[in-house]
Formats: structure tokens, C-alpha cells, sequence
């Protein structure tokens, strides 16, 4: 991915405009007492009379027909190929924290490939005291966790270093999922196989690489690996998705999704980093004057207004207005998010759903009210480390235009007097 | 779990730990990995040349085995085609405005590209490159990126000479320096800047894909009749090809479309399918081999095709069964269906795309 974009195609603007006229249509109706009963009410629907799907109509649901709009989008211009490519969760539609793993973004570099529990093998060898072979089974007889966690690629919003580029919450931020994991501790895998071998454990690591053909590995520092990484084999409850790494995935909290391996196969303890493609000549990050930073793990903190975005224009009219958005850090909780309607001159804070949990979404909401004026929206998350989600403009004083990676600035949408929304840069 | 539950599990696992397991694990779970088993699945390489196969290859093989497993995407001269990654040129962008990243102007180590060449590529069919292969294509993109001569020959003696021009070009994460110490504290809540302008569009650009779903909700005035009116999502495309050849076998074809998915990295089929790394396979039975427009066959298939090689469910399964015994020097890095009936869904599946 890069900071150039030939691409073409878009047209949404349709949408907006049928949407917003329809929302004018809502407005008048909601403002005005109704005049004439509302038939909805005061004739017996079809649905009150007749019978409904029977339990077994659908042995594993899907959403009903709709809500067909709320799904995974690609941008593909910026790939050469869906197999090695990614697409967006519908953030702008969804709200809670937790993400359906059915609308779940997807990275792959060889495609998500289909392999089966009883085909899976995971090896752990390198330093270590006796080099192990587990099945699936073996993972599910060790004691296991349940956390949440947020995964989000390390490039997410990195389209929109140069400039405001994609117009929707979806494409600009959707490259992050959430869920609750069930797995083992990386730890208890580790010394399962016996660290004695690694000597100290302080200037050593472990390289984890997927089963696919990609083969797709990263190197972890062991404090990292000894610390929260969990090799997890369900996700919100069920098995991961053949998309997430079914049936088993590591997951690697707080830092960039490519870590995540999926399919994971092999873990290795090394005594150096093994410095592979996707930590070398990707995941890097390119400073102005050319130099890179490498191994540049953690995701910092960050929030985005969900509702109203460009693909969630206010369509109520005046009156009582929900603004809501997703904050997360990966250095822990989210401890406040603060909105502005100005495009950064004033600022309210917001309520959050509940207190933020550490390396995971965290639902915040402003109730407001709406008359029907222009907003610059933006939001900006602290976490408890104290970290302040920078602007744009500053990050690009310390980082300059070329990092891809880690754009984790303020958000701007500009919400005009029809309600519709816009991706803007400001000020 | 009552205490006596508890104790015979410990002993039987204790038990079963002592006849089987020599490892200090608390668990016991799992067994030894095997020395032949560790070497089929570790096969990275480190910055430092450790874990290098014996071999060696020279820039005119690399340019050979480069132009039949690689430049399908990369490019002859290792430049990229389309969206595929550029292997070459760069250098000295990385300061510039959208820099060309290669490996010549970016990667780090030479131990990098070998160890992703050998472990990752041919995409589409990775990890069937012999380590003189990989040492072959890794010198000639050393020689497409102008750092070695065309006389170069690379093997795992000489690697660790080779020096990348951006082997100092990285420095390890400084954000808590340079950025956490800064963005902290107490957040500017009121008159926090004189004025605020908007300096720039997303529409502008125009580069949002389009929505699908939602834009076909826009063209309709009524939301609930356009949501009656939509179409059954999925279902439809697994029906047309059926329909059409109904003389064949449905669960066939359907078992063919699951082979098929050995095929997809490289090949596409059905409505929309373009050439990729190999062609598109539309209308592949029953036609000339080598016939489909825009794509580079082997010299292997044109010489066949010239010899008036057609596709019948004969030809293209005894091609399938063994494309290199079928076709010595086909550019198809495929070992072959072993299974009869993968092979006679296969056909049945692309009899399907008639076209």
C-alpha cells in the first residue's frame, strides 16, 4: 500500500442524496403531530396474522435481509489481488464493542485457506528444553482464558496520511475487529516445551509463523510472548473463522494486527529477530528524511466517531442526536474520550459505554442535540498511560508523509446542514 | 472435582507422562517434535545467513527460472506489473515523495528475500522452488536492481557478502521518545485554535469504492419495497452453470467448484474471469490449447498447441494427473491432482464454463 492513488471508481453520493431526501420526508413527519392515523398501527399487518420460519429455517442465522448492506467492503484499487489483500469492517453500522466475526475485516496474503482440526499441528522448537508437536486437541486440554481484545492492521487509515482520501468511517478505519477470545497462554505453551535451553530470556525471541502459504511469520521479544499472547482457537464464543485463522490464530494484544498470525503452525525461540519480509520491507515505518522505524509493535491510542460519518448521515432531522464512536489504545484502558463539534476549537468529553478494558474497543457516546448546524466532528481518545491521540498535523511534523503505518491522528468529518457527512481534513 | 477424581487423573497422567514423555513439561500434552519433522517446517534464514541451504545460482539461470516462475507478476525486469510488487529500481526515493520501495532501495538483508522466496512464492504455488532455484532468482533481482554483475553467481558461501544498500536505513521504534513525551497531559478543552478551515475533500478524490447494497437502496424512494425487491444474495451464481450443461452431473460440478480452489491462485473461471498467473479457463473445454488471447504460454504448450493439442476431458485430465509428465517445461507449478474422482470433478467443472 502506498501513499499514491490512481484509483477510479465511487458513487455513493446517490445514496446520500436519496437517503438525506428520504430523512427531509422523516423530519417533517416526526416534527409535525401525525394528522392521520398511521396504518402500520391501525391495520392488521401481514406479519400479525400469518405464521413465521419455523426454529429450524435457518440452522445457523444470518442477519436478516436488511441489514444486507452491513458488510465487509474492499477497496481494490489498493491491491493486485483479493488473495493477498484486505477489506473493512462496517464500523459506521455496527455499535457495542464487540464485533460479529461475520463482518469481521479480513487480511490475507495467500488466501484463507481451509484446514481442518484434525490436520492441525502446532510445533514449538528453537532454544527450547524439549522441541513439542500439539494437536488441536492437546491446545483445548491445557487450562485456557477468555479476554477481549481488539485487532487492528497496522496500516488502517494509512490512506489517509497525504490527505482525506476515503469517504467513510468503514474505509478509513475499518481494519480493526474486536472479540473475546478463548485460548491458551503463550506462556504455558512456552514452558510446556521448557525455556531452560533459551538461557536469559531478556535478549531473546519468538518467531511465529502461519500454515498457509504465505507462511506469514513475525517475530515476537519473549516478554511479550512470556506476557499476554494467547494461542486462541474461539472467538465471541465459537470457533474462529476459516477468514481469522480457524481453526487456530495467535492473538498478540495491543500490537499490530500482522502479528496476529493465523493458521498458526510453528513457534520458534530464537536468540535474535528473524527480520522477515513482513518486518523488513513491510510494517515499516519511513520517516521524512528516509530512515525507518522498524519493530514498531504497539498500536497507539485512537478513537473514531462511527455516527454520524459519511456512510451514517443524520437522516432524523433537528432535535436529539446520538453522536457515538470506537476509542482504543494498545498500551491499556481508555480512560476518556473528548469530542468536538468545531473541528478542534471546543471540546466536550463523552460518556463512555462502560470504563474502558485494556487493549480493547471501548463504545463511547455524546448526547446532544442537533440544530440543523454545520459540525467539523471529531474525536480524541487519552488512555492510562496519558497519551493524547495527536492531530494529524502532528503527526506529520514528527513523522512526515511517507510512514503508511500507525495513523492514529484525529478524525474529522464535516456534517452539513442536510445531514450528510464528509471525510475533511481541517486546520 | 472431588479430591479423588483429581488424584487418579494425576496419576494416570503421571503415569502416561513417565511411559511416553521425557520432557519437564507440568502438563505433559503434546509429543517431541522429530529432527525430519522440525526440518520440513523450519526453514527460516536469519540476517546472519543461518539457516542457508547448500546451493548456489547465477544471474542468467535466475533470469530464466525468474521469467517462468515470477515475472508473471513481477515483470520481466523484475519491475512489477500492475499493483504487483516492484522488486527493482528506487534508489535514493526513500526520502521523497511517495518512495519507490524495493529491494534494492528498501530491504534491509539479503537473507530476507531468500527466506520469503523460498518459504512464499511462487504465489500460488509456494515452497516448490529448489534452493538452487531460489539462490538463482534471488541473484538475478540483485542484478535487475544493478548491485551485481551479469557474471554473478550467489550461493551460500559467498551471501553473507553481499550488503544491501539500506542495511542502515532502520532504527528501532522511538515514539516514546519522539511522540509519547510530547502527546500528553492535559488536553486543550476551549479556544483551542483561532479558526478552523477545511483544507481538504475525500470527494474531491473520488477514490471511494462504490457501496453495493447501500447505493442500490439510493434508487429507490421507499426503503421497505426496495429491501422486498432486492435480490436473493448468493444462491444465483451456483445455479446458472448447472443450468446450462444439465447434462452433467450437479454434485460433480459442485465437487469440481471445492478442486477448483486448488486451481483459483492462479487460474479464473466464470463471469468477469481475467488471465492471471495462469489463463482464464472459460470455455477451456473442447478448445485449442494455448488459444486464450493476452496470455504468455510456455514454449512447452505452444509447441503442442502448434501440434493441435485440444482440451477434451481426456487431454486436460491426463494434463492434471501430471502436468509435467503430461507437458515437460510447462510454466503450470502444479504437482497434479492425485485423486480420480478430484480429476473427473475438475472436468466436470470447467465443462461447466462452456461459454
Amino acid at each position: 500500500m502506498s501513499g499514491t492513488f490512481k484509483g477510479k471508481p465511487t458513487s455513493r453520493r446517490a445514496f446520500l442524496r436519496g437517503g438525506v431526501a428520504a430523512a427531509a420526508g422523516a423530519v417533517a413527519a416526526g416534527a409535525a403531530k401525525s394528522a392521520t392515523p398511521d396504518p402500520l398501527i391501525t391495520e392488521v399487518q401481514d406479519w400479525a396474522t400469518s405464521l413465521g420460519d419455523g426454529v429450524d429455517a435457518t440452522p445457523y442465522g444470518l442477519p436478516i435481509e436488511y441489514e444486507s448492506d452491513v458488510v465487509r467492503r474492499n477497496v481494490p484499487w489498493l491491491t493486485a489481488d483479493p488473495i493477498s489483500s484486505i477489506n473493512f469492517t462496517p464500523i459506521h453500522a455496527l455499535d457495542g464493542t464487540i464485533t460479529p466475526q461475520g463482518c469481521a475485516f479480513e487480511r490475507h496474503h495467500s488466501g484463507a485457506i481451509d484446514l481442518k482440526k484434525e490436520d492441525y499441528r502446532l510445533m514449538i522448537n528453537g532454544l527450547v528444553d524439549t522441541p513439542l508437536v500439539f494437536t488441536y486437541e492437546d491446545l483445548e486440554r491445557f487450562p485456557r482464558e477468555n479476554h477481549v481484545y481488539f485487532c487492528e492492521c497496522a496500516a488502517n487509515t494509512g490512506m489517509e496520511w497525504a490527505g482525506a482520501q476515503l469517504n467513510g468511517a468503514q474505509f478509513t478505519h475499518g481494519m480493526i475487529h474486536n472479540m473475546e477470545y478463548t485460548g491458551v497462554p503463550l506462556r504455558t505453551l512456552l514452558e510446556e516445551a521448557g525455556l531452560d535451553a533459551a538461557g536469559d530470556l531478556k535478549d531473546k525471541w519468538v518467531y511465529v509463523e502461519g500454515a498457509d502459504a504465505s507462511s506469514n511469520g513475525r517475530s515476537i521479544p519473549m516478554a511479550k510472548a512470556l506476557g499476554d499472547c494467547l494461542v486462541a482457537f474461539k472467538a465471541n464464543g465459537e470457533a474462529l473463522r476459516k477468514e481469522h485463522g480457524y481453526p487456530v490464530r495467535l492473538v498478540v494484544p495491543g500490537w499490530e494486527g500482522n502479528m496476529w498470525v493465523k493458521w498458526l503452525r510453528r513457534i520458534e525461540v530464537t536468540d535474535a529477530a528473524v527480520e522477515s519480509r513482513e518486518e523488513t520491507s513491510k510494517y515499516t515505518d519511513t520517516l521524512e528524511d528516509g530512515t525507518s522505524r522498524k519493530w514498531t509493535w504497539v498500536m497507539d491510542a485512537k478513537s473514531v466517531i462511527t455516527s454520524p460519518s459519511p456512510q451514517s448521515p443524520i437522516k432524523h432531522g433537528t432535535g436529539p442526536l446520538v453522536i457515538t464512536g470506537l476509542a482504543w489504545s494498545g498500551h491499556g484502558a481508555i480512560t476518556r474520550v473528548d469530542v468536538s463539534k468545531d473541528g478542534g476549537k471546543t471540546w466536550e468529553t463523552a460518556r463512555l459505554a462502560k470504563p474502558g478494558e485494556a487493549k480493547a474497543l471501548t463504545r463511547f457516546y455524546l448526547d446532544t442535540t442537533w440544530n440543523g448546524e454545520e459540525m467539523l466532528l471529531q474525536s480524541r481518545a487519552m488512555d492510562e498511560t496519558g497519551y493524547i491521540q495527536p492531530t494529524k498535523a502532528q503527526l506529520r511534523e514528527v513523522r512526515g508523509l511517507n510512514s503508511v503505518y500507525h495513523n492514529n491522528c484525529i478524525q474529522t468529518w464535516w456534517v452539513r446542514p442536510n445531514g450528510e457527512a464528509e471525510n475533511v481534513e481541517v486546520s | 472435582m472431588s479430591k479423588f477424581l483429581k488424584f487418579t487423573l494425576v496419576t494416570g497422567f503421571a503415569l502416561s507422562a513417565t511411559a511416553t514423555a521425557i520432557w519437564a513439561g507440568e502438563y505433559g500434552l503434546g509429543r517431541p517434535a522429530l529432527p525430519e519433522e522440525i526440518a520440513a517446517w523450519d526453514v527460516k534464514v536469519m540476517p546472519d545467513g543461518r539457516g542457508l541451504p547448500e546451493g548456489s545460482g547465477d544471474v542468467w539461470t535466475g533470469d530464466e527460472v525468474f521469467g517462468e516462475h515470477c515475472a508473471v507478476c513481477h515483470g520481466d525486469f523484475a519491475e512489477g506489473i500492475g499493483n504487483w510488487p516492484k522488486l527493482a529500481g528506487g534508489a535514493d526515493t526513500l526520502d521523497r515523495d511517495d518512495p519507490l520501495k524495493t529491494v534494492g532501495s528498501y530491504w534491509p538483508h539479503l537473507s530476507t528475500v531468500f527466506d520469503y522466496v523460498n518459504r512464499s512464492m511462487p504465489f500460488g504455488n509456494a515452497q516448490s522452488l529448489t534452493p538452487d532455484e531460489v539462490y538463482a532468482i534471488v541473484a538475478y533481482i540483485l542484478y535487475s536492481n544493478n548491485l551485481v554483475d551479469d557474471d554473478f553467481e550467489l550461493s551460500h558461501e559467498n551471501f553473507m557478502d553481499v550488503e544491501l544498500p539500506n542495511a542502515g536505513g532502520f532504527i528501532v521504534d522511538d515514539r516514546a521518545v519522539t511522540e509519547y513525551a510530547i502527546w500528553h497531559g492535559e488536553p486543550c478543552m476551549e479556544n483551542c485554535k483561532e479558526k478552523v478551515e477545511i483544507t481538504m475533500h475525500a470527494t474531491v478524490l473520488d477514490v471511494t469504492p462504490d457501496e453495493g447494497g447501500a447505493a442500490e437502496e439510493a434508487s429507490a424512494p421507499d426503503p421497505v419495497e426496495v429491501a422486498e425487491a432486492a435480490p436473493e444474495p448468493a444462491a444465483e451464481p451456483e445455479v446458472a452453470p448447472a443450468a446450462e450443461v444439465a447434462a452433467i452431473d450437479p454434485a460433480l460440478i459442485a465437487a469440481g467448484e471445492k478442486v477448483f480452489k486448488k486451481c483459483s491462485a492462479c487460474h479464473q473461471v466464470g463471469e468477469g474471469a481475467t488471465n492471471r498467473v495462469g489463463p482464464v479457463l472459460n470455455g477451456v473445454m473442447g478448445r485449442a490449447a494455448g488459444a486464450v488471447e493476452g496470455f504468455k504460454y510456455s514454449d512447452a504448450l505452444q509447441t503442442m498447441a502448434t501440434d493441435g493439442l485440444v482440451w477434451t476431458d481426456e487431454t486436460l485430465t491426463a494434463f492434471l494427473a501430471n502436468p509435467r509428465g503430461f507437458m515437460k517445461g510447462t510454466k503450470m507449478s502444479f504437482a497434479g491432482l492425485k485423486k480420480d474422482e478430484d480429476l473427473a470433478a475438475i472436468s466436470a467443472y470447467l465443462s461447466s464454463f462452456s461459454q
